[in-house]
């Protein structure tokens, strides 16, 4: 409990620092001034959901392979995540094209794809409320997880293959791309900010799930000895002497 | 600052959705191990 509250504390004086470089040290771009510094929080967001999505789809390849629960639970705690940091790309994307491009979206191939990321994983998490099989919805969850992340290598590569209105790579972009030395450490920094609030969060999500799949097996294990998992009462027909 | 409500606006953006997913996760923690406690009792009854 104190190393929890040790590292939580941690990660806030991260997301201070994180926040001030991005706000007062990094320097003014050119041509876009102080909101082309949503950018240090808008990369670090996607970064984040690219590493929950890897997580979710490991996960879901390990758990068709050996079957395990804990990949199981471990998959949905990364799209749920994942999920969380496309959320926060989605909107905070916007929130830079409005003053920048003069509209909120567009429907260029990057932002289109990364839309469609988001719906397919909104997918999975409802097609996992809609089976009550656990063993079925396991397995099916896996499958789709797989499938939605096809289109993950297709966001990142977006504007990379197609003309988009999205900004070209600063970072990796081949020639003419690149950052302002400055500029670098302060987005590494919030790239390590960002990413930690996500690992923290997958770490409880994670075991959310874990003792949701304990309190499914004492369900079952107080329903297969006849007892009524809701009022400690014997079920009906036990009482009538199993008939 | 020029177009600061928009930054400030994503800036909120990002730690506030973060915050109140954890927060929603924690009070779900709370919740199931409240049952599961609950279902240990039930059991020792037994």
């Amino acid at each position: 409990m104190k190393a929890r509250f040790t590292i939580t504390a941690l990660v806030a004086l991260l997301i201070f620092c994180a926040g001030y470089a991005a706000l007062f040290i990094a320097p003014d771009e050119a041509t876009m001034h102080a909101i082309q510094r949503i950018f240090y929080f808008h990369v670090a967001c996607w970064n984040a959901m690219f590493c929950a999505f890897f997580v979710a789809f490991y996960a879901s390849v390990a758990y068709l392979v050996t079957g395990k629960r804990k990949w199981d639970a471990l998959g949905v705690s990364g799209v749920e995540v994942g999920v969380i940091c496309c959320t926060i790309g989605l909107v905070t994307g916007p929130l830079w094209a409005r003053p920048v491009w003069g509209i909120w979206w567009t429907w260029d191939a990057k932002l289109t794809s990364t839309f469609i990321l988001w719906l397919l994983f909104i997918a999975y998490l409802l097609l996992r409320g809609l089976i009550e099989d656990p063993e079925k919805k396991a397995s099916l969850s896996a499958i789709f997880a797989i499938f939605a992340s096809l289109d993950i290598p297709l966001v990142y590569l977006a504007n990379r293959l197609w003309r988009t209105q999205h900004p070209q790579p600063v970072i990796a972009g081949g020639q003419g791309s690149g950052l302002d030395p400055t500029m670098s450490k302060v987005l590494l920094l919030c790239l390590f900010a960002v990413f930690c609030v996500m690992l923290l969060v997958l770490i409880d999500r994670y075991r959310l799930e874990q003792l949701r799949n304990e309190c499914a097996e004492l369900k079952f294990e107080i329903e297969s000895q006849g007892i009524d998992a809701f009022d400690g009462a014997a079920t009906p027909a036990l009482q009538k002497g199993g008939q | 600052m020029k177009n600061f409500e928009f930054l400030f606006t994503a800036w909120m953006v990002v730690w506030a959705v973060f915050f109140v997913y954890e927060v929603t996760v924690a009070r779900r923690i709370t919740q199931v191990r409240e049952e599961i406690e609950r279902l240990k009792q039930q059991l020792q009854q037994r």
